[in-house]
């Protein structure tokens, strides 16, 4: 009976999961003639600063949508029940706008006659450059993701027991090492899956780079896009690259599970 | 909440911004739009057997009827042959190549440019076109057959044509100081736009260097990444169709781009001109292209036959923007339009100067692409190349930290 439950999903996975990454795999090993071949990974070792720019930019992001939402994410699990929705769907409204709406109207408050260039020259101060730096690009990262960084948050802080903190100031705990030493340590499950929500699609994003990177600050998304769309169509290079960036992903990820405890992880 | 609230503020004036960009440019009305063909039982040929063909075309490049004075020009080829036409678009060569190649996917009619043209007709991809099927051919000028790409007219027939031409800023340079060198100059550090594709940027560097702009030697080619990086400092972004945005609102002072698009952005702003260089341009040409596979040759034909027919080329040109290849659609064009040395440079200016794309070979375009990736991912200050080892390494030193604490935590409970 169970497993007549899962064939649906077990075939969905077979067909437009597995089947494409065997694809992937097989693209990567074969040159354009056909045929196994190793050049099209050794070749992607030229663009290792490309992956370094991405690895470091995304972590970046990450880390700022953390520190964000980490006290939102407080504020919001010990907020009034009638109030908790309302919040949570605001947090939410982003993801509602389709995501390249958002970006392009960063492009327009960053630009050099921007919005917030604009308010400044008003004050006269000079404008100074946002847009098209790797800030910028950082920026889009964060508030695309933001979302997919407080929803766990919120889901694990929102369970953890009452009871567990008001026994922990029984026992003297004041406000800090209540924090530290009780609700962080609880909460790490959900710090982990939004790293994985956020730094994951970061890393391989390709559109906000172009639109808030001006093209120059180029990420292994672009990367990819260019080998199918770019000048030589090179589906070879292509699939290597992708290979390689999901060989990495999946290094940084079980690293970062060693941080977690053995309570099992929010699965959302 | 302020991060939203400015953020749906910057999208309601985008989008207002948008809807007074729209009601512009119908208050600007042209006299309405209308055709005549000439041969009526020709497209009637199929009429009744219910069939249908798909057009693959570039993003807004045919008249849609979207405001009331143009033309549907689809509607009205199923209404005068009942063939049906099922419409979708692409933004770029590489995009139509690359669906074309991952098969899956038949279309009767693509419309790609000169060089993606050449590559196809090498690989096989297109379907010779049986000009007995297209009375209306002889309505192309006289340069536009037998073109370099597709020697002898044999599988394409031009669609539009134009030129790469430099758009600058009027109330920050002055016309007679624009030349390709503007793109490198360093007084104009990040008010400088640039192609954001490999072929059309190469060809801007090896216009400035004099080379040829379908040379394949790898020394000339290295030679123009080489200008290229060198301009890398000084541009603020590399785009495509941003371009639009980014002139307009006065981001950027000159960028290079194509002739029908200026003359768009021209006719919307007025601190924006452009000009042509007197050292040369590339002169592309769009043709409309029968693919292998195609299921109704015959309906195709006749729908590229309607696409020359006089009024419908006109009707294309004025929507567009782009150089109509069609002499009789040209006749009937405005005087004004007609003198515009940009749109319709004189042919000594185009014979000498101007050049034609040719599809490269497969390692001169392996080249360049190697060589523009590497150029757009070079950075003159490579920050930290030990950021990734270090960050490895953190994250090993950390997990160690855990996993020994872990046990020693452990061992203190067992007592």
């Amino acid at each position: 009976m169970k497993k007549l439950i899962s064939a649906p999903y077990l075939l969905w996975m077979a067909v437009f999961i597995i089947v494409p990454l065997l694809m992937v795999a097989y693209f990567a090993f074969t040159g354009s003639e056909g045929g196994f071949t190793l050049d099209n990974l050794a070749a992607v070792s030229q663009y290792t600063n490309v992956f370094i720019r991405s690895i470091w930019l995304a972590a970046i992001a990450t880390v700022i949508c953390l520190i964000i939402s980490y006290p939102l994410a407080l504020i919001l699990a010990r907020m009034d029940k009638s109030y908790q929705s309302t919040v949570l769907m605001i947090v939410m409204l982003p993801m509602w706008m389709n995501f390249l709406l958002g970006t392009y109207a960063w492009m327009t408050i960053l630009g050099n006659n921007g919005l917030i260039n604009m308010f400044l020259g008003q004050l006269h101060i000079e404008p100074f450059k946002m847009l098209n730096t790797p800030g910028a690009v950082v920026l889009g990262m964060v508030y695309n993701y933001l979302p997919y960084m407080i929803l766990p948050l919120y889901t694990v802080i929102a369970k953890i027991d009452t009871s567990i903190v008001e026994a922990a100031q029984d026992l003297g705990c004041n406000g800090s090492k209540v924090l530290w030493r009780v609700i962080v340590p609880l909460s790490v499950p959900g710090i982990m899956s939004g790293i994985t929500m956020v730094f994951v699609p970061a890393i391989s994003t390709f559109i906000i780079s172009r639109m808030l990177g001006g093209g120059s600050n180029l990420l292994i998304g672009d990367l990819i896009e260019m080998q199918f769309l770019g000048n030589s169509y090179n589906p070879n290079l292509g699939a290597a690259i992708s290979l390689v960036l999901m060989v990495i992903i999946l290094l940084i990820m079980t690293i970062l599970n060693q941080f977690d405890n053995d309570e099992g992880r929010v699965l959302i | 909440m302020k991060r939203i609230l400015i953020s749906l503020l910057a999208c309601s004036t985008l989008f207002l911004y948008g809807c007074s960009h729209v009601a512009d440019e119908e208050q600007e009305a042209i006299e309405e739009q209308t055709f005549t063909v000439a041969d009526k039982a020709y497209y009637e040929q199929l009429k009744g057997q219910n069939v249908s063909i798909n057009v693959y075309n570039w993003g807004d490049y045919i008249p849609d009827g979207s405001d009331e004075r143009t033309l549907d020009l689809n509607k009205e080829f199923t209404s005068l042959t009942g063939i049906k036409v099922n419409y979708s678009t692409y933004a770029t060569n590489e995009e139509l190549y690359a669906k074309l190649k991952g098969g899956g996917s038949t279309y009767d009619i693509i419309i790609p440019s000169d060089y993606m043209i050449s590559r196809m007709i090498k690989e096989n991809m297109l379907e010779p076109i049986d000009m007995e099927m297209i009375p209306n051919f002889k309505y192309i000028m006289e340069s536009f057959r037998d073109p370099e790409y597709d020697p002898g007219s044999k599988f394409t027939v031009p669609y539009t044509w134009g030129t790469v031409v430099l758009i600058y800023d009027n109330t920050a340079l002055d016309e007679n100081e624009v030349s390709w060198e503007t793109l490198w100059d360093p007084k104009l550090a990040g008010n400088i736009l640039m192609f954001d594709n490999p072929r059309d940027a190469f060809a801007v560097a090896e216009e400035l260097l004099g080379y040829d702009l379908n040379t394949e030697d790898p020394e000339e080619l290295r030679k123009a990444a080489e200008l290229l990086k060198e301009q890398k400092k000084y541009v603020q972004a590399y785009v495509m169709d941003e371009i639009f945005d980014k002139m307009g609102a006065g981001e950027a002072i000159i960028a290079p781009y194509y002739a029908g698009d200026a003359l768009i952005l021209k006719n919307e702003y007025d601190h924006i001109s452009y000009v042509m260089p007197d050292t040369g341009t590339n002169r592309f040409v769009d043709a409309v292209c029968i693919p292998k596979g195609s299921k109704n040759k015959t309906a195709a034909e006749i729908y590229i036959n309607f696409l020359c027919e006089p009024d419908v080329a006109l009707a294309i040109s004025e929507y567009i923007g782009y150089s109509t290849p069609n002499i009789e659609a040209y006749d009937m064009l405005d005087d004004e339009i007609k003198e515009n040395d940009i749109l319709y440079p004189d042919e000594d200016y185009l014979e000498k100067k101007t050049v034609i794309y040719r599809n490269l070979s497969d390692d001169a375009n392996l080249l360049m692409q190697t060589l523009w990736t590497d150029m757009k991912s070079s950075e003159e200050q490579t920050p930290n190349r030990f950021i990734v080892p270090a960050f490895m390494a953190l994250c090993v030193i950390a997990s160690l930290t855990i996993l020994i604490r872990r046990y020693i935590k452990k061992k203190k409970d067992i007592f």
